[in-house]
């Protein structure tokens, strides 16, 4: 089995600040860290992987620093590594990252499954993935919550379609994206880190995706033009709860403990 | 020595000091007000009265002291030992409206507040503004107040300290209803007997503290965790003296076993990150630079590997830190939603701990009655708990009682102390008697006469 997770590094922080004046995101002085949402996606990977047998590729794209989440992944269970950096890839929007993630896919060992994570905490589209798939015109299916095993060619999943579970069974080759409800990530292992700090991360320019039509990198290949980024303007809080009584009731209990009303 | 009932004319006067909304007589007293948070102990306080300067807790002590009338002061009431339960009946004083952050100074890096602000409100506002207020016990919701009264400790007490270490000055009101400043805001002080640590660690025996002066120190900006899995609790512990002799300074050490692990994934309905080995260290290390937090985690986690770690979990971001610490502050109240439960707070030296662990084993096989312990193995202090389960109460307190016994005298035996930062109130009485004997006591009784004469401030606790 061969098993590709798309990851992705993001800025560290559970809120992403913006620079209103040259609308970007403000990166600089951030630490980075690997994309909350890609740790489930390599967590079921490997778990996969243990199960079943295989390998597991990661593959990214961004910057050379970006190279540090590569590694990363080596410390959680990943065993070989490439990051597309090329000026050329920069500025891409989610249609010339789904090109070029897939045509990077073409060129690696055929996969059986890819994952994603179902988005990024720092673009929140949730369309990579499926860009990816519909690219390589594989089957896939997003939010996956819940990967019952594979039988047969296929693997069998439960995935969250927000007002209900669907059930599915997905031939393989497929892509999936994944939700926090899929697993627990295990943490970067020390041992791991240690086994694995000679291990290369495979950097690719857009020279190495020969073939592939360079007008459908980065800016030059993305449609879709920002206008502005704005931090949305700050509203008095409110919360609306939604979920089972039993799991409501525990999440009730639970903020006015925090409130120390109990 | 018996005391006087308050009567109508008491009620009136106190009424008229802190306004009919703050103040609760006879059976309008809530229940939550006649115990702590362990609840082992339970008395009813005549009057709860929650006035909201130093000022009206003068009056408020002042006429407590000319009637004789004996006086509980409470903060959040998260104490273990039923320190803050009236014993006597009545006046209970919260410090619930004493809530307030009076200054930050940057200039002396101290601040300033009421002796009734909560933990967590405390370091959220010193966080904000770039510092770090050191403390850190694992209860949040407790008082500033009853943090000092009872000198707590807490995770980062192996790097910085305990309250005591970051308490600076406060001001108190005696048990005559005098208002008087101990220490202040001074990075040094020789001038004579320090009452000022004489007060702290006093469990409201010895005066009210209303404003507490604390140190401040620059905050680290990276903070990174370590989760090590090993085959066994003995190896586990047994790797701290080796981190310890290895000057790393992690802010904590903490040692916890698989099954506490599963209680606690219970009880929040999240799952750990890891869960298959039978026993854990965690060590949190704090600093400046990425690559200083690097630096100090790889050194320990070889340390950890050596000393027989099945590996070292790198927890470097705030989710995953959070999912690990979430859990360690759980444990407490994932164990009492099991079963009701007594605790021992007992601190030993750090090489010791390893010895008394292994006798709590032996006893839970002894006695057959579910002893579950986890704490800081970095500064020596444990937290065990002997839970009830399915033993008659009668059955579980008889053994309680002669398991207890033994571990005290066992924790004596190896150079311990009975509290590590829980306190000794009601709970803790006897083995601190026995602990400290006749010549110390008598000297701690001595003190008790000089400042409170009639015996009013929190009669019937600590001797």
């Amino acid at each position: 089995m061969h098993f590709i997770v798309c990851i992705k590094q993001v800025p560290e922080g559970t809120e992403v600040e913006i620079d209103e004046e040259k609308g970007i995101l403000k990166r600089e002085g951030v630490d980075s860290k690997l994309n909350v949402y890609d740790a489930y996606a390599l967590e079921a990977a490997v778990a996969l992987k243990e199960t079943y047998g295989g390998t597991v590729t990661v593959l990214s794209m961004g910057p050379l620093q970006a190279q540090d989440v590569i590694k990363e992944a080596y410390t959680l269970g990943a065993d070989d590594g490439y990051l597309l950096s090329d000026r050329k890839f920069a500025g891409a929007d989610t249609l010339a990252t789904s090109y070029a993630l897939s045509e990077a896919i073409r060129r690696l060992p055929p996969a059986d499954v890819i994952f994603c994570g179902m988005q990024t905490t720092d673009g929140d589209t949730a369309q990579v993935g499926p860009g990816i798939a519909e690219l390589l015109e594989l089957p896939h299916a997003s939010y996956v919550s819940k990967i019952s095993g594979m039988e047969d060619g296929c693997i069998f999943v439960e995935a969250d379609m927000g007002d209900g579970i669907e059930e599915l069974r997905i031939g393989l080759p497929c892509l999936l994206t994944v939700t926090k409800d899929l697993n627990q990530p295990r943490l970067p292992s020390y041992k791991l880190k240690k086994a694995t700090q000679n291990r290369k991360v495979n950097v690719w320019d857009s020279k190495a995706l020969e073939g592939a039509d360079p007008s459908h990198f980065g800016l030059d290949g993305s449609p879709t033009q920002v206008e502005r980024i704005f931090p949305p303007p700050k509203a008095h809080s409110k919360e609306l709860w939604q979920g089972s009584p039993d799991a409501l009731s525990q999440k009730f209990y639970a903020k006015l403990k925090e409130l120390k009303y109990l | 020595m018996p005391y006087p009932k308050l009567d109508k004319v008491d009620i009136a006067y106190l009424t008229g000091l802190v306004g009919e909304k703050y103040i609760q007589v006879g059976d309008s007293i809530s229940e939550d007000y006649a115990h702590d948070e362990l609840g082992e102990t339970r008395a009813f306080p005549e009057v709860m009265l929650e006035p909201d300067s130093a000022e009206t807790v003068a009056e408020i002590m002042g006429y407590a002291y000319e009637k004789g009338i004996p006086v509980t002061t409470r903060g959040s009431g998260t104490g273990l030992c039923g320190g803050c339960v009236p014993l006597h009946g009545g006046i209970l004083l919260s410090t619930a409206r004493l809530n307030r952050v009076l200054e930050i100074d940057s200039n002396n890096l101290t601040a300033t507040v009421e002796s009734g602000v909560v933990l967590m409100d405390f370091q959220e506002v010193t966080e904000k503004m770039g510092f770090l207020y050191a403390p850190d016990p694992g209860e949040k919701s407790a008082t500033i107040g009853g943090n000092v009264a009872t000198n707590a400790g807490g995770m980062r007490a192996i790097k910085y300290g305990v309250t005591r270490d970051h308490v600076m000055g406060m001001e108190v009101v005696l048990p005559t209803g005098e208002l008087v400043w101990l220490g202040g805001k001074v990075a040094k002080n020789s001038s004579g007997y320090s009452l000022l640590n004489l007060m702290i660690g006093s469990e409201g025996t010895l005066g009210i503290i209303t404003k507490v002066i604390v140190k401040l120190l620059p905050r680290p900006s990276k903070v990174l965790t370590l989760l090590v899995p090993f085959p066994s609790l003995e190896l586990a512990i047994g790797a701290v003296p080796e981190i310890i002799r290895s000057q790393l300074m992690p802010q904590a050490i903490e040692f916890m076993e698989r099954d506490v692990i599963l209680s606690a994934e219970k009880f929040l309905g999240k799952t750990f990150p890891h869960k298959t080995a039978p026993a854990y260290l965690l060590l949190r290390f704090d600093g400046h630079s990425s690559a200083e937090l690097e630096a100090q985690y790889e050194a320990a986690g070889d340390v950890c590997l050596k000393a027989g770690a099945i590996d070292v979990l790198i927890a470097n971001t705030i989710e995953r830190q959070e999912g690990i610490w979430d859990a360690r502050g759980a444990f407490l109240e994932a164990l009492k939603a099991e079963s009701a439960m007594d605790e021992v707070d007992i601190v030993v030296p750090r090489d010791q701990i390893a010895g008394f662990i292994e006798y709590t084993k032996e006893l839970e096989a002894e006695f057959g009655v579910r002893i579950r312990s986890f704490g800081h193995a970095g500064d020596g202090n444990m937290h065990v708990y002997i839970l009830q389960d399915d033993l008659e109460k009668n059955v579980w307190k008889e053994k309680m009682d002669t398991i207890m016994d033994l571990l005290y005298v066992r924790g004596s035996e190896l150079g311990g102390q009975v509290s590590g930062e829980h306190g000794i109130g009601i709970s803790k009485k006897e083995y601190l008697t026995r602990d400290l004997g006749d010549t110390l006591i008598t000297l701690q009784q001595q003190i008790k006469q000089v400042f409170d004469p009639k015996n009013i401030l929190n009669p019937g606790k600590l001797f």
